[in-house]
C-alpha cells in the first residue's frame, strides 16, 4: 500500500509539475506527460523504474478508453459522410506506408513475413498525440484535422484485420511462446482468425442489445455514480473480453463505442469517462516517456535515431503526397504530415502481438519499441516547430478561423430540456434547417423522441462536464426550455460560469422568474405565457367582431408596451423588494402594473390609418372628445 | 356569366366611411365574391395557393382599396409580389390570367378635378394608375378605366350613398354583361358609364 501511495504521488506530482509548465510554454501536454516520463523514469532521476512497463499495461487502458470515446464520437451518419476521406485518404496511407516500409526493410535484410508485420505496426499514427494536439489547437475543424481524423480512423479500423492477419504470418508454432499462454493460443490460427472475427461480433451484439437497456435502468436510478460505475464496467468488461481471446482491447471497446455513439447516453458516457481518460492517457505518456530505453539508445544511437528519423521521413512522403492528391494547402498539409508522422501506441500493442506469435525476436521488438517511444517523443516537438517556424510563413492561423456568416448547423445550438417548450423550438428550428444538440434528463422522453427521429441526449444539462461535451464551448447558443425555474437558475448560473461567451436564451414560467433571470443579466427573457395569452385576447377580437388586422397591430403593440413595461418595473422592483417580500411584492408588481396600463393604453392611441382626423382637420372641425 | 372577384385592401376598415358604405353596397350573388385581404392576412402572410385558385375560378378582378400615397396600401402590393408569380401569370408558360379583366375601385380624399395635368396632383387618374395598367398587361389582362369616388373628404351623406349604389349598379351591370368590354375601355371612368345610363 505504502509503495502503492509513493507512486501515485511521484507520478500525479510530475504530471502536475511538468503539464502546467509545459502550457505556459505554449506546449502541449503530451510533451509535459512526456517530459515528466523521462524525468521520473529510471535513466535520469531513478524515481521509477522497472515497474514502468507495468505501469505502461496499465496506463495502455487509458488509449482503450479514448478509443471508446472516439468511437462515441463517430456517429454513423458522421462516419458516411466521410467515407470518402477515410477510405481514400486512410487506405492510400496504410498501404502505401506499409510498402514502403516493407520494401526498405527487405533491403535491410528482413524476411519477408517480418517485413510485413512490422511495417502494418509502423504505419499506425499516434491517435493520442495527433487528436489531443489538434483539439487542444482547435484545428479539429480545418482541413488538416478532418483528414488527420479520417487517417486516424482508418488506422484504428485496420488494426482488426491486420490483428487477424498477424497469426498466419507468424512461421513458427504459436504455443513455443512460454510465459504468455492465452485463450487464444491453444487453437490452430485459422482458428484463431476466427475466433477474432465472432469475438468482434460479440461486442456489437452486446453494444446492441444489451448495454443501452442496461444504462436505461441505471439513469432512472438517478443516481450519478452508479452511471459513472456502468460506464467503467463498461468498458472494462469489454476490454477483459478482448483480452480473454488475446485481442486487442482497445478495438473491442471502440467498436462498442461506434454503436453506441448513435444513443441517447452518448454525452453522458462521454462526460464520466472523460476525467478516467485523461488521467490514464497522461499516465500512459509517462509510462512512455519512462520507458524509453537510454541504455538500449546510448549503445546503438546513430543508428536507432537514424532509422527513426528514416521512417518518420518515409510516413512524412506518404503523407503529403496524399495532401497533394487532396488539395490540402500547403500549410494544411503540414499540420497533417507532422502530426502523422509519427509511430503511434497501437504499434506497442502489435509489436508485442509480433512478439507473442514469435514472428520477430526480442531485441528486434525492443528495438522497434524504442524506435516508437522516440518517434512518439519527437512528433509533438515536430508538430510544435511547424507551427512556430514553418506555417507562419503560409498564414494557417488565419485561414482555419470559421467564417461567422456561415450556418454550421452541427451543435451551433444546444436546447436543454425537450419537452413540450423545446420540442416545440426544436422542430421549427429543425424545420429551418438547423438542428441542434438536445439535452433532457428524461429518459422515456429521450427515448420516445429519437425514435421520432431527432438527436436527443440523455443527462442533466446543468452539469458543466455534460454541456462541454454536447459542445458548450463551439456553441452559439444555448435555449435553456426547462421547466422547473430553479433548474434554469442553476443552468444559467452553470453557463455564466464556465462558458461566459455562450449566448442564453431563457424560457421562463411568469413574470417574476422573468425578474430573476434579468437580475443575473439574462437579456433574452421569453415569458411561456406571454405570446399565448395574448394570441388568445386578439382572437377573442376578432371574433367579437374587430378587424383581424387591427386586432393583430394591437396584439403586437401590446406585447410590445408589456416588454418595455417589464423592463421598467424590473427596476423599480428593487425598490419595493425593500419594504416587502414574497407574494405582496407580486401582487404591489401586479398593481403598479394595472396602472401603468391605464395611463397608458396601447391600442388607444393608435391613430394610423384614421382618416378622420384629416378630414376634421380639413373641414376646419374640432375633434369632439 | 363572368364572376367578379374583390380583392379587398383596407389596413383601417372601422376608420372608413366609404368603403365600409362601398362594401355594404356589394351585391349578394354567387357570381361575386369579396376577398377581404387584411381580414384573411393580419399577419400579411398570404396563401398564394388560395389566392391563385380565387383567381382562376372568376373572370373579373377588382382591385379595391383607398388610394394611399399615389398607390395601394401595402398589403395589396405584397399579394401581386407573392401571387403574380413568374411562370404562372406572367415570363414563360405564364398565361393563367391570360384574358381576364381587371380594374381598380378606389377612394381618394380628394376631388375629381385636383387628378389633372393643371389640377393640384399635376397628373391624371389613369396616369397614376400606371403600374396597375403595366401589371395587368404583362399579366395578359385586359385593364379598364377606374371606378373611383373622390373627394371623400368632404363628402356629404347623400353623396355617399350615391356613390354607393353607383357602385352596385356597376357590379349588376358587369355580372349581367349588359355592356360590351370594348365600350367599357372607351370611359375615361367607369363611373361615367353608370351616370351615363342614369341620366
Amino acid at each position: 500500500m505504502e509503495g502503492f501511495f509513493t507512486q501515485s504521488i511521484i507520478y500525479l506530482g510530475a504530471a502536475v509539475i511538468c503539464v502546467p509548465v509545459a502550457k505556459r510554454l505554449g506546449l502541449s501536454s503530451v510533451i509535459g506527460y512526456l517530459a515528466a516520463g523521462m524525468l521520473i523514469g529510471p535513466f535520469l532521476l531513478g524515481f521509477v523504474g522497472k515497474e514502468g512497463k507495468d505501469i505502461m499495461h496499465f496506463a495502455e487502458f487509458g488509449v482503450v478508453m479514448m478509443l471508446f470515446l472516439i468511437g462515441l464520437e463517430l456517429e454513423p451518419q458522421n462516419l458516411w459522410n466521410m467515407r470518402k476521406l477515410i477510405l481514400g485518404a486512410g487506405l492510400t496511407q496504410v498501404a502505401g506506408t506499409t510498402i514502403l516500409s516493407a520494401a526498405v526493410s527487405l533491403v535491410l535484410g528482413l524476411q519477408w513475413n517480418q517485413a510485413l508485420a512490422i511495417s502494418f505496426a509502423v504505419a499506425m499514427s499516434s491517435t493520442a498525440i495527433a487528436l489531443q494536439s489538434l483539439k487542444e489547437k482547435g484545428l479539429m475543424q480545418s482541413a488538416a484535422g478532418q483528414h488527420s481524423f479520417a487517417v486516424l480512423l482508418f488506422q484504428d479500423i485496420s488494426v482488426i484485420p491486420i490483428l487477424a492477419i498477424l497469426p498466419l504470418l507468424a512461421v513458427a508454432s504459436v504455443q513455443a511462446s512460454g510465459e504468455h499462454i492465452t485463450y487464444l493460443d491453444t487453437f490452430p490460427s485459422w482458428a484463431q482468425t476466427l475466433i477474432v472475427l465472432s469475438a468482434v461480433g460479440l461486442v456489437i451484439l452486446i453494444g446492441r442489445y444489451a448495454i443501452v437497456p442496461l444504462l436505461r435502468l441505471v439513469a432512472k436510478t438517478r443516481l450519478r455514480e452508479l452511471f459513472t460505475a456502468s460506464a467503467l464496467l463498461i468498458v472494462i468488461g469489454i476490454a477483459y473480453l478482448m483480452t480473454l481471446v488475446g485481442l486487442s482491447p482497445a478495438l473491442g471497446t471502440f467498436l462498442a463505442g461506434v454503436i453506441l455513439a448513435g444513443s441517447e447516453f452518448r454525452h453522458e458516457l462521454e462526460s464520466d469517462l472523460d476525467p478516467f481518460k485523461g488521467l490514464l492517457l497522461g499516465l500512459f505518456f509517462m509510462a512512455v516517456g519512462a520507458s524509453i530505453n537510454f541504455h538500449l539508445i546510448s549503445a546503438r544511437p546513430a543508428e536507432i535515431f537514424a532509422l527513426t528519423l528514416l521512417v518518420m521521413a518515409g510516413k512524412f512522403a506518404v503523407l503529403f503526397i496524399i495532401g497533394k492528391v487532396f488539395r490540402l494547402s500547403a500549410g494544411q498539409n503540414l499540420i497533417f504530415c507532422f502530426g502523422l508522422a509519427g509511430i503511434g501506441e497501437f504499434a506497442f500493442v502489435l509489436f508485442s502481438f509480433i512478439s507473442q506469435v514469435q514472428i520477430t525476436d526480442k531485441e528486434t521488438t525492443d528495438m522497434l519499441m524504442a524506435i516508437t517511444a522516440i518517434s512518439m517523443a519527437l512528433s509533438p516537438v515536430f508538430m510544435l516547430i511547424n507551427e512556430k517556424v514553418l506555417l507562419p510563413k503560409f498564414g494557417v492561423r488565419k485561414e482555419t478561423k470559421q467564417d461567422a456568416d456561415e450556418i454550421d448547423e452541427q451543435h451551433k445550438v444546444i436546447i436543454a430540456g425537450f419537452s413540450h417548450f423545446g420540442s416545440t423550438v426544436g422542430r421549427f428550428l429543425r424545420a429551418n434547417g438547423v438542428e441542434a444538440t438536445i439535452l433532457d434528463n428524461n429518459t422515456d422522453t429521450v427515448d420516445l423522441l429519437r425514435k421520432m427521429g431527432f438527436k436527443v441526449f440523455y443527462g442533466d444539462a446543468t452539469r458543466a462536464d455534460l454541456l462541454e461535451s454536447a459542445g458548450a464551448a463551439e456553441a452559439k447558443i444555448l435555449i435553456s426550455a426547462i421547466d422547473s425555474p430553479e433548474t434554469t437558475m442553476q443552468l444559467v448560473e452553470t453557463v455564466k460560469k464556465h462558458f461566459p461567451d455562450l449566448e442564453l436564451m431563457i424560457r421562463s414560467k411568469n413574470r417574476f422568474d422573468a425578474y430573476e433571470l434579468m437580475d443575473i443579466g439574462v437579456n433574452d427573457v421569453y415569458r411561456e405565457n406571454l405570446d399565448t395569452s395574448i394570441r388568445l385576447g386578439k382572437d377573442v377580437l376578432i371574433k367579437l367582431g374587430h378587424r383581424a388586422y387591427s386586432a393583430h397591430r394591437s396584439a403586437q403593440n401590446f406585447m410590445k408596451y408589456d416588454e418595455a413595461a417589464m423592463k421598467e418595473l424590473a427596476a423599480q422592483r428593487h425598490d419595493l423588494k425593500q419594504y416587502i417580500s414574497g407574494v405582496r411584492e407580486q401582487i404591489a408588481l401586479q398593481e403598479e402594473l394595472l396602472r401603468k396600463d391605464l395611463q397608458h393604453n396601447p391600442s388607444e392611441s393608435d391613430h394610423d390609418w384614421d382618416s378622420e382626423l384629416l378630414r376634421n382637420s380639413i373641414t376646419g372641425k374640432q375633434k369632439n372628445s | 356569366m363572368p364572376k367578379v372577384l374583390i380583392l379587398f385592401a383596407h389596413p383601417r376598415l372601422e376608420k372608413s366611411r366609404m368603403q365600409k358604405a362601398l362594401l355594404k353596397a356589394i351585391p349578394s350573388d354567387d357570381r361575386i365574391t369579396v376577398n377581404d385581404l387584411y381580414q384573411s392576412y393580419p399577419d400579411y402572410n398570404i396563401d398564394a395557393d388560395r389566392e391563385k385558385q380565387l383567381l382562376l375560378s372568376h373572370d373579373i378582378i377588382i382591385w379595391q382599396h383607398p388610394f394611399y400615397w399615389y398607390s395601394a396600401p401595402p398589403l395589396l402590393k405584397q399579394w401581386m409580389d407573392i401571387v403574380l408569380e413568374h411562370g404562372w401569370a406572367y415570363g414563360q408558360g405564364g398565361t393563367a390570367l391570360k384574358g381576364k379583366f381587371v380594374f381598380n375601385c378606389i377612394t381618394t380624399g380628394g376631388p375629381r378635378q385636383a387628378y389633372s395635368k393643371e389640377g393640384y396632383h399635376k397628373f391624371t387618374m389613369r396616369e397614376f394608375l400606371v403600374p396597375f395598367e403595366r401589371t395587368a398587361t404583362l399579366c395578359g389582362m385586359i385593364y379598364l378605366p377606374p371606378f373611383a369616388i373622390q373627394g371623400t373628404h368632404r363628402i356629404t351623406e347623400e353623396d355617399l350613398a350615391a356613390q354607393a349604389s353607383a357602385y352596385s349598379d356597376l357590379l349588376k351591370t358587369i355580372i349581367r354583361e349588359e355592356r360590351d368590354p370594348d365600350v367599357l375601355s372607351s370611359y375615361e371612368y367607369l363611373n361615367d358609364m353608370i351616370t351615363e345610363a342614369k341620366g
